[in-house]
């Protein structure tokens, strides 16, 4: 529901907000041009009635003078019976510069508040403020629950892509955001008389003056008792006529003086509704605020990043998600499959498993999690497939599950098993299944399977499980999980440098560039000269091996900026893709595509990074570290076997520590005299870094899994002292990992 | 582009407001208002007649509707108190730069060749005020010949 109540204005008034946002942004700078334009004297050291003095010597056909919110002084006067306007010194009253308000600002700013459509166009973007707000709370209460509560949005964020740009700016802006849209809907319903407009108390103009022979401007009480800093304008009384006055507004309250005895008449003080009021327009604008301004300009500049990536995200949902076919009837089925899903992803899966159950001659069906029913009459097996949501919750179409639960009438002894879907950089990795797995067993329904949890969307781990399975049901079945075809390119291998031959450990560092155009259903559309979509060091290339086969993933060592795309490359004993890989030649060509991985990169700032891996886990810590122009301090600890053999990068990292990207290099080789492993080095070093630690540094760890978990424990007890857990530095986002 | 507006009425509350003789006879006359392009916001523009020292003695049109900017039109403003009843029924759209306003008003002909004057005060968002863009006497003489005004007014004119 929040979900939809988020996504669906969204779509519908992303591309109007995009026009409000970008015109917000550029009538944004105004006040901070104003502002840098002017020599604001300080308070007190000028009042009204001076001003106005060296004004009209300059400017004997005076009119009116007005103090703009930024500080500027504009005169408004006739010469030889043609009208003027001056932007004037406030400290001398002479002349600057002609003041002509930009056309650029005037048109701007109608495009901004009706679209150039007046008052239906005022109306519409009324409307559109509101939603703005509407979109401010419901993403807010989005990324709450996605986040794991208030607490978890001061934290990094996790995902991916669109989402994370999407979620990541989306925090930076909202309070901005927020600002405006409220302050825009506040003017919009007062404009249009849903809220009242505050009452101006209009001072009335005196019946009587004094009528005596004008004073000089300079001379009048009431003009020196205000500072012009408090000044909004002065009009001049008609010349010659006696009977007129000047009439004051100030930043307090509006009145009249005298000219002959400058005295202050029939003064009123302004309404607190109308002070409100000019709060709310300053708000808006920035008028007088031009910090704010340009703090307000930098939220609405997301707003067109926000829509795209949004619209992005709604349609990859849509993609992933599909009708059910062919589904069979609750009461005839024998088996069911529950479907807890935010994102879609997970009925990918579930298709699967129906298809090839009822291949195996099963009445199956399937059905969201929340559709649980009281009893199932021909069932005898269930599964539900799920993920989490956020910090452990229920995702979208499982969250009356657990509730719906409490009726469920097991009377046919339901057999059922749960797979968890999730990443494992989520702290409560498949929370949700782990809890629906418990809820089902206290119910008193029998286990066919244990709990297995999907790692990011693992097509080999499902059909894994899918194996188990078909083994505990006596029915042969298989289970391949296709997710949508990515969009390739085709890459052709320009060089490669293999190591570690002589100790059974092949790693070749290769590097790729991209040829073809992309196969993807863009490549209409979109024919751009390079057609690699950007990357970064840490990101992964997905190969496609030649026969089909689901894609591997390979940390890049490489930036897009480097015009190649470098990956470091261990061949597995008899590993499909890597063996794929190693049999290469200069100008082969393979199929990849990028998946971005911005959850490992080193935090920006000048911290102390340590790099830590092991054989090919190398690579992207060799691209962090070319990336490292700031020469923030990096350390890095490598493991390899033998010095001689498979030393990857050695001649790199040489450069690398001469030119200063590259720290401090502690090598570990395993095959060697030394015998030692990486964690050995980090125990020698242990002082060093536990310091680098307390000092606020960075750790990133990339390689096999046993290298981690030997390095994790090293960790432990290196920090101990300092009383602080690897858990704690992964949940301030100082400990990363990037594990196979 | 053009637009024309008119306005009708206006003889029962000008004559009642001037305090003319019962017998008095209404003539209609047309106002033509043409603005500059000024390149602003829509203009507010007050219409009034003054008498020859410049006294304010009745308002003949408003345009634009948000009274909480009249006060920007000065001279009417302290004329009429910004009293509404000074300008109830008289008030219509405000007018956007490069338009022209075509108003007929039903006037008194005793007004005519009396001394009295038209005045326009304008005013526009963002831009200065004009007290008096316009004042010309209200004569049989003038009539038909148009006056350019000093501030937004490009021409104006009255025809009897």
């Amino acid at each position: 529901m929040l979900r939809r109540l988020h996504g669906l204005p969204g779509l519908l008034v992303a591309l109007i907000l995009t026009v409000l946002t970008i015109s917000g942004a550029i009538l944004a700078l105004a006040p901070a041009m104003d502002r840098a334009a002017v020599m604001i004297p300080a308070a007190g050291e000028v009042s009204v009635a001076e001003l106005a003095g060296r004004v009209v010597t300059h400017y004997p056909g005076t009119e009116q003078i007005v103090r703009g919110a930024s500080g500027e002084v504009i005169v408004y006067y006739y010469r030889d019976g043609q009208p003027g306007a001056d932007l004037v010194s406030p400290l001398t009253g002479e002349g600057i510069a002609p003041f002509e308000p930009s056309v650029f600002f005037i048109w701007m700013k109608d495009l901004h508040r009706s679209l150039l459509l007046d008052n239906a166009g005022r109306m519409l973007a009324g409307v559109m403020a509101a939603v703005m707000v509407l979109l401010c709370i419901s993403g807010v209460l989005l990324l709450v629950r996605r986040s794991g509560g208030w607490k978890g949005l001061l934290k990094p964020l996790t995902g991916s892509g669109g989402t994370r740009i999407h979620t990541e700016l989306a925090r930076f802006a909202v309070l901005g955001l927020l600002l405006s849209a409220l302050t825009g809907s506040y003017m919009s319903a007062q404009r249009f008389g849903l809220l009242p407009e505050p009452i101006e108390a209009e001072p009335i103009f005196p019946a009587e003056v004094s009528g005596g022979q004008p004073a000089p401007v300079a001379s009048l009480n009431a003009l020196k008792n205000v500072d012009l800093s408090d000044l909004h304008e002065l009009v001049f009384p008609y010349q010659g006529d006696i009977q007129d006055v000047y009439s004051l507004t100030t930043r307090e309250g509006a009145g009249f003086v005298d000219q002959a005895s400058g005295e202050l008449l029939k003064y009123q003080p302004r309404s607190k509704g109308s002070v409100f009021q000019q709060w709310m327009v300053s708000l808006h604008t920035g008028e007088g605020l031009w910090w704010l301004g340009l703090i307000l300009g930098a939220s609405a500049l997301t707003v067109p990043v926000l829509s795209l990536t949004g619209v992005s995200i709604w349609w990859q949902r849509r993609r992933s998600s599909g009708l059910m076919l062919d589904n069979a009837d609750v009461a005839q089925a024998d088996i069911i499959i529950l479907v807890g899903s935010e994102g879609n992803t997970t009925w990918g899966f579930a298709r699967e498993l129906q298809a090839s159950l009822k291949k195996a001659g099963f009445q199956v069906h399937c059905s969201e999690m929340n559709a649980l029913a009281d009893h199932y009459p021909q069932a005898s097996m269930l599964f539900v497939l799920t993920s989490t949501y956020g910090d452990g919750d229920a995702p979208g179409t499982a969250q009356r599950f657990m509730t719906k639960l409490n009726d469920f009438e097991n009377k046919k002894a339901l057999k059922y098993a749960v797979l968890g879907f999730g990443d494992r950089q989520f702290p409560k990795f498949c929370q949700f299944a782990v809890d629906v797995d418990v809820a089902l067993d206290k119910k008193g329904l029998a286990r066919l399977y244990s709990l297995e949890r999907i790692d990011r969307c693992n097509a080999a781990q499902f059909s894994e499980w899918g194996d188990r399975i078909s083994e505990q049901m006596g029915v042969p079945f298989t289970l391949t999980y296709e997710p949508l075809p990515p969009a390739t390119v085709t890459l052709e291998l320009v060089e490669r440098a293999d190591y570690g031959l002589a100790v059974q450990a092949p790693t070749s560092i290769m590097r790729f560039k991209a040829t073809g155009a992309k196969q993807g259903r863009w490549s209409t559309f979109l024919s751009r000269k390079s057609s690699l979509p950007l990357f970064e060091a840490g990101d992964l290339l997905g190969v496609i091996p030649p026969n089909g086969q689901t894609a591997r993933f390979y940390s890049l060592a490489s930036s897009d900026s480097d015009g190649l795309l470098e990956i470091c490359v261990r061949r597995q004993p008899g590993g499909l893709c890597s063996g794929y890989l190693h049999g290469l030649k200069s100008g082969d060509s393979i199929n990849g595509f990028i998946r971005h991985n911005p959850e490992f990169r080193p935090a920006m700032g000048s911290h102390a990074t340590i790099l830590i891996g092991a054989g090919a886990g190398i690579g992207p810590l060799a691209g962090f570290i070319r990336r490292n122009t700031a020469r923030n301090p990096m350390y890095l600890y490598w493991g390899g076997r033998n010095a001689e053999s498979d030393f990857l990068y050695q001649p790199e990292l040489g450069n690398y520590l001469n030119d200063r990207r590259l720290t401090g290099l502690s090598t570990a080789f395993s095959q060697s005299d030394q015998r030692v492993y990486v964690q050995d080095k980090l125990r020698q070093d242990q002082i060093a870094v536990r310091r680098m630690v307390d000092a606020g540094a960075q750790i990133l760890v990339c390689g096999g899994r046993g290298m981690a978990a030997g390095v994790k424990q090293a960790l432990e007890d290196i920090l101990r002292p300092l009383a602080i857990d690897v858990a704690t530095l992964k949940s301030q986002g100082r400990y990363l990992e990037d594990v196979y | 582009m053009k637009q024309i507006l008119s306005a009708v009425g206006l003889v029962i509350a000008l004559a009642s407001a001037l305090a003319m003789p019962a017998f008095a006879q209404a003539r209609e006359v047309t106002f033509t208002i043409e603005m500059k392009n000024y390149g602003g916001d829509g203009a507010y523009l007050a219409l009034y007649l003054a008498d020859g020292e410049g006294q304010y003695q009745g308002t003949l049109w408003v345009a634009g509707e948000k009274s909480k900017y009249y006060s920007h039109l000065s001279g009417w403003a302290r004329g009429s108190g910004l009293n509404a009843v000074e300008y109830d029924g008289l008030t219509g759209a405000s007018l956007a730069s490069g338009r022209t306003l075509k108003i007929n008003l039903d006037l008194d002909d005793a007004l005519i060749d009396s001394g009295y004057e038209i005045r326009i005060d304008t005013a526009v968002e963002d831009m200065r005020d004009h007290s008096d863009d316009i004042a010309v006497p209200l004569t049989s003489e003038s009539a038909g010949q148009p006056q350019a005004g000093r501030g937004y007014i490009q021409s104006f004119q009255y025809d009897l």
